[in-house]
């Protein structure tokens, strides 16, 4: 804890933020522009989604006749959460003094903050749509997030610590070992990330059907730069995503002491990593189908099991 | 006696009597500032005893001939004292704003004088140190809460549930004393401390403890010994909801404790396993069922049950813990406990404030007919929202202190020595996440309603805001849960002090790192910085609003002009169109179909015209619980069958009850003797 003052720390945790949250509009356009080659089309320049939030900051909003506070303040609140989120999670070094702050506990308690907010946002307006969005968003939310707080428990038990750094840099130096347990809630986080970043097969991020709706339901009565922020924050929470998941379970490169060339080196490696895993995503999104509503609690409590399973393998085999 | 206890009973006592002797019109403002001193006066003297202060006994000129009565303030009982004295002061400003607005010329020096022995009988449990002594205190405190569950006993449904908490109360009660007597026979005593000095057989203590969970656990809202909780807490007065609800549940646990950690001695990994599974399984239990609810009191009752459902799991970790001698790990899932009762105490007691306020001004009661509230009631909406992020444990705020300490204890199981014991816990934790995950559905649910949206009746439309001292009140909570949320620290430090005299427990390196972080084990295995993710919140949501700020000047832009809601370019939007709150819980009940009784009912008047669309329809729904047909039901016919055998020995002749009372008498003479 005594190095928590150490200011290279601090400013590096600044940078990374401001990485991430720069980094992400073009993730997201990365995705699109893969997903569009698998599929045929033609695909938008990479920096498409800049243009987008460039365009959407500079509109002036329109609310709707009753809106209130909380729909003015909700994109605010999702931002600034996945700001902090986007602080504390490791992104080229796990030398970073955030994680001792905000552990991964935490880090779920943010994402819950944010969602919690959103789905009142949606309810806020009182139409139907908003409140079906916000309901779907809410009921599925119950089985994602305790799969991801079981893939958390399942990483402290590993690592003995809910330190974000300190779970990394020990499941670097075991190297890649082969373990049930993180077979197990690799897939679950996988599965909970694709539900929680509305992505196919469990919502359609391009939908234009209202009723099919779940993250887009929510959010239809925004507009101008109060919508601007809530894609801005969605895409960096699919961008936090994709980092949590390539540096606890892939975590080489990481940079542990913080000189020039391995930070560069570990910015390299998590790029590439990221660019897998992104066209990963793009061809989960071309090959499957929108799964139907109801099948998606199923779809939960199976990435749910499988991080519970996680865990008891963990407790029962890898525990001397 | 410390003078501040015993100035306090006369503060209570006087509170009682004034509300009977003095003019009606004054009493609503007496009474609660006589409560709120004996409140005051309990917290100042109690606070020694968080902070060091070896435990202290004394005996009462009062009692039985050859027992007087016993009294102790040991860490334990001040920290119970202490949440009942703080709730007090908090909640008494709110008291005569609430009732000028209820009863309508009903008298109400009944409703005071029995808050005030309430009051009174809650804080004398937690002082007791003999078993008669608690037993006249634990009654004083459930016969008073009675009546005032009846005080609105025009209603039937309120009288009938009046009877089933008077019912449940005394069952558990019995189960309480025969608790004690176990003690008291091994003991030959009454008293606490003669039980303290004994060591019973495993066999004995266990029996203890199960007894003393099933009567204390009928007071907290354990599963299956639940159901009063839900109908006698929505019909009570608000406040007294409020003292029930975050203050007498807590006296529950209390007495819980009493038993299992400080009388019995020893405790078993068996008791503990029990006690986390019953927890964990009740809090899961509560809050599906607060899910679906309607009424906005019940849905807080339900999410009650939750709660007791967590401490009572954190409470098994402990004792778990204890039980294989990890003394640090059940020190920490101890104060987890004691923070989580500490926290629901503040926090339900503010939503149960809260949501008296919203009934009495909107004249509704259902949450189906709220709606756009916020906009009316801005300060409760702002307050109660405030109360929802903390039950819902989403940082900043202090729920999420104490849920992350469950956690984190429960993360410390992997050094259990037994491989059961090791998958069994997590397994718990699990079931604890869940109900942590589904309390988001129930409050956005609740708030999003309620509080949200556009008035869904005309006379919710004509909701005022809340009168001052109740925001007073509503603030006042709110307070102590955003400093308890941001500066953890020093709640934590005071309640290390009941593990500490209880089992020479202790958080050694809770502190180590200054009042920035909270470690509870090492800064290696986790910390958390309260204050820094507070400031983090508070800087990043500040940015955002300062970019929109310079945007606003940036652009020189008038107010945002208001359209109407998308409607698929239909229009024709009204307040009956919104969601509603049965709608936003249904995807929830269809996945976990069969956990409730549903009572959906749609009845149609048909046209008298043949072949054409009914005239009305009338949709209701409603949800029961299941254990009222598998348990409650079934014992309620047995005891009705065996009573209709019993009735045969009825035979109406003054000969045969003669004869009856010779034979016992003559039978107890003869058992007496045998003895």
């Amino acid at each position: 804890m005594d190095q928590q003052w150490d200011l290279t720390g601090w400013l590096l945790a600044l940078g990374q933020t401001l990485a991430l949250m720069a980094l992400a509009p073009l993730y997201a356009g990365w995705i699109k522009w893969v997903k569009c080659h698998l599929q045929n089309r033609r695909a938008p320049s990479i920096f498409q989604p800049y243009r987008g939030l460039n365009k959407l900051f500079h509109k002036r909003p329109i609310l709707a006749e009753n809106a209130s506070v909380i729909f003015r303040m909700a994109p605010y609140i999702l931002l600034g959460a996945m700001l902090l989120a986007a602080s504390a999670v490791p992104f080229v070094t796990t030398h970073l003094p955030t994680t001792a702050v905000v552990d991964m506990i935490v880090l779920v308690g943010y994402f819950a903050l944010a969602k919690f907010f959103l789905v009142l946002a949606g309810m806020d307006v009182g139409t139907s749509f908003g409140g079906m969005g916000s309901s779907r968003e809410a009921n599925f939310s119950a089985f994602a997030e305790p799969a991801m707080l079981l893939v958390v428990f399942t990483l402290a038990m590993v690592a003995s610590s809910t330190n974000l750094s300190i779970v990394m840099q020990a499941l670097q130096e075991t190297g890649l070992v082969l373990r049930p347990s993180l077979a197990f809630i690799l897939a679950a986080l996988l599965m909970v990330g694709l539900a929680e970043n509305g992505r196919i097969p469990v919502d359609n991020p391009a939908t234009h059907l209202e009723l099919t709706m779940i993250h887009e339901a929510m959010i239809l009565e925004y507009s101008g730069r109060y919508l601007a922020m809530v894609e801005w924050a969605a895409q960096v929470k699919l961008m936090l995503y994709g980092v949590l998941i390539v540096n606890i379970f892939f975590p080489f490169d990481l940079a542990a002491d913080l000189t020039a060339p391995a930070l560069l080196l570990a910015l390299g490696s998590v790029l590439i990593k990221l660019a897998f895993m992104g066209a990963g995503l793009a061809v989960v999104e071309t090959g499957l189908a929108k799964m139907r509503l109801f099948r998606v609690p199923t779809f939960l409590i199976l990435a749910f099991m499988l991080a519970f399973m996680g865990m008891f393998s963990h407790i029962l085999l890898e525990v001397a | 006696m410390p003078e501040g206890l015993l100035i306090s009973v006369w503060f209570t006592l006087g509170a009682a009597f004034s509300a009977i002797v003095l003019p009606h019109r004054w009493i609503r403002y007496t009474t609660p500032t006589l409560l709120a001193l004996a409140g005051i006066s309990v917290t100042l003297t109690v606070l020694p005893w968080l902070t060091g202060t070896p435990s202290h006994s004394w005996e009462s000129a009062f009692g039985l001939p050859w027992l007087k009565w016993q009294f102790r303030l040991d860490a334990l009982s001040a920290l119970f004292s202490l949440i009942i004295g703080v709730l007090v002061v908090l909640i008494a400003p709110y008291i005569p704003a609430y009732l000028r607005h209820d009863g309508h010329g009903k008298s109400q020096r009944p409703l005071l004088a029995f808050t005030s022995t309430f009051i009174l009988g809650m804080f004398w449990v937690t002082w007791a140190n003999d078993a008669f002594s608690f037993m006249i205190a634990w009654e004083l405190m459930s016969v008073s809460s009675f009546f005032l569950v009846c005080h609105h006993h025009e209603d039937s449904a309120n009288r009938r549930a009046g009877f089933l908490y008077m019912l449940m109360a005394h069952v558990g009660a019995i189960a309480i004393l025969l608790s004690f007597a176990v003690f008291a026979a091994h003991a030959h005593s009454f008293t606490f401390d003669a039980a303290r000095e004994l060591t019973l057989s495993p066999g004995w203590a266990t029996l203890a403890f199960a007894l003393a969970l099933l009567g204390f656990g009928m007071k907290a809202g354990l599963i299956p010994v639940h159901v009063w909780l839900p109908e006698a807490h929505p019909v009570a007065p608000s406040f007294v909801s409020a003292l029930m609800s975050g203050v007498m549940l807590k006296v529950a646990v209390y007495g819980f404790l009493r038993v299992a950690l400080d009388l019995s001695g020893e405790v078993y990994t068996g008791w503990g396993v029990t006690v986390m599974l019953i927890g964990a399984v009740t809090a899961l239990y509560g809050i599906l069922h607060a899910t679906v609810q309607s009424e906005i009191k019940r849905l807080l009752a339900y999410s009650s049950i939750e709660n007791i459902g967590i401490i009572f799991f954190a409470i098994g970790m402990a004792l778990i813990f204890l039980a294989n001698g990890h003394t640090l790990y059940a020190s920490l899932a101890f104060v987890a406990a004691l923070a989580h009762a500490v926290n629901h105490a503040l926090y339900k007691s503010l939503m149960f404030l809260a949501a008296g306020a919203v009934i009495q001004m909107s004249r509704q009661s259902n949450i189906e007919r709220m709606g756009g509230l916020l906009r009316l009631m801005p300060f409760t909406g702002a307050f109660f929202l405030l109360g929802t992020l903390a039950i819902t444990a989403l940082p900043p705020l202090n729920g999420f202190v104490s849920e992350w300490l469950t956690l984190q204890a429960a993360l410390q199981s992997i050094h259990l020595e037994s491989g059961i014991l090791r998958s069994i816990v997590p397994l718990a934790a699990a079931l604890i996440i869940l109900t942590s995950a589904i309390s988001i559905v129930a409050f956005t649910k609740l708030f999003g309603i309620a509080f949200l949206g556009r008035p869904r009746h005309r006379q919710t439309r004509r909701s005022k805001p809340a009168p001052v001292p109740m925001v007073v009140s509503f603030s006042l909570i709110t307070l102590a849960c955003l400093i308890i949320g941001v500066q953890p620290q020093y709640l934590i430090g005071l309640l290390t002090e009941v593990p500490g005299q209880l089992f020479n427990g202790g958080l050694p390196e809770i502190n180590r790192h200054g009042w920035l972080w909270i470690t509870p084990v090492s800064s290696a295995v986790a910390s958390y910085s309260a204050p820094l993710v507070f400031t983090g919140i508070s800087l990043s949501v500040f940015i955002w609003w300062c970019v929109y700020q310079w945007l606003k000047r940036h652009h020189g832009e008038a107010a945002h002009p208001r359209v109407p809601a998308w409607g698929c370019g239909f229009g024709g939007e009204t307040a009956r169109t919104q969601y509603s709150g049965y709608a936003f819980s249904m995807p929830l009940q269809r996945i976990l179909q069969g956990l409730w009784v549903e009572n959906d009912t749609l009845t149609e008047e048909p046209s008298p015209h043949e072949g054409l669309l009914p005239v009305r329809k009338q949709f209701q729904s409603g949800t029961q619980d299941r254990i009222w047909f598998w348990l409650y039901l079934p014992v309620a016919q047995m005891v009705n069958r065996g009573a209709r055998l019993v009735s045969r020995m009825q035979t109406g002749r003054v000969r045969h009850y003669l004869a009856y009372s010779f034979f016992t008498l003559v039978v107890l003479l003869w058992i007496n003797s045998g003895i």
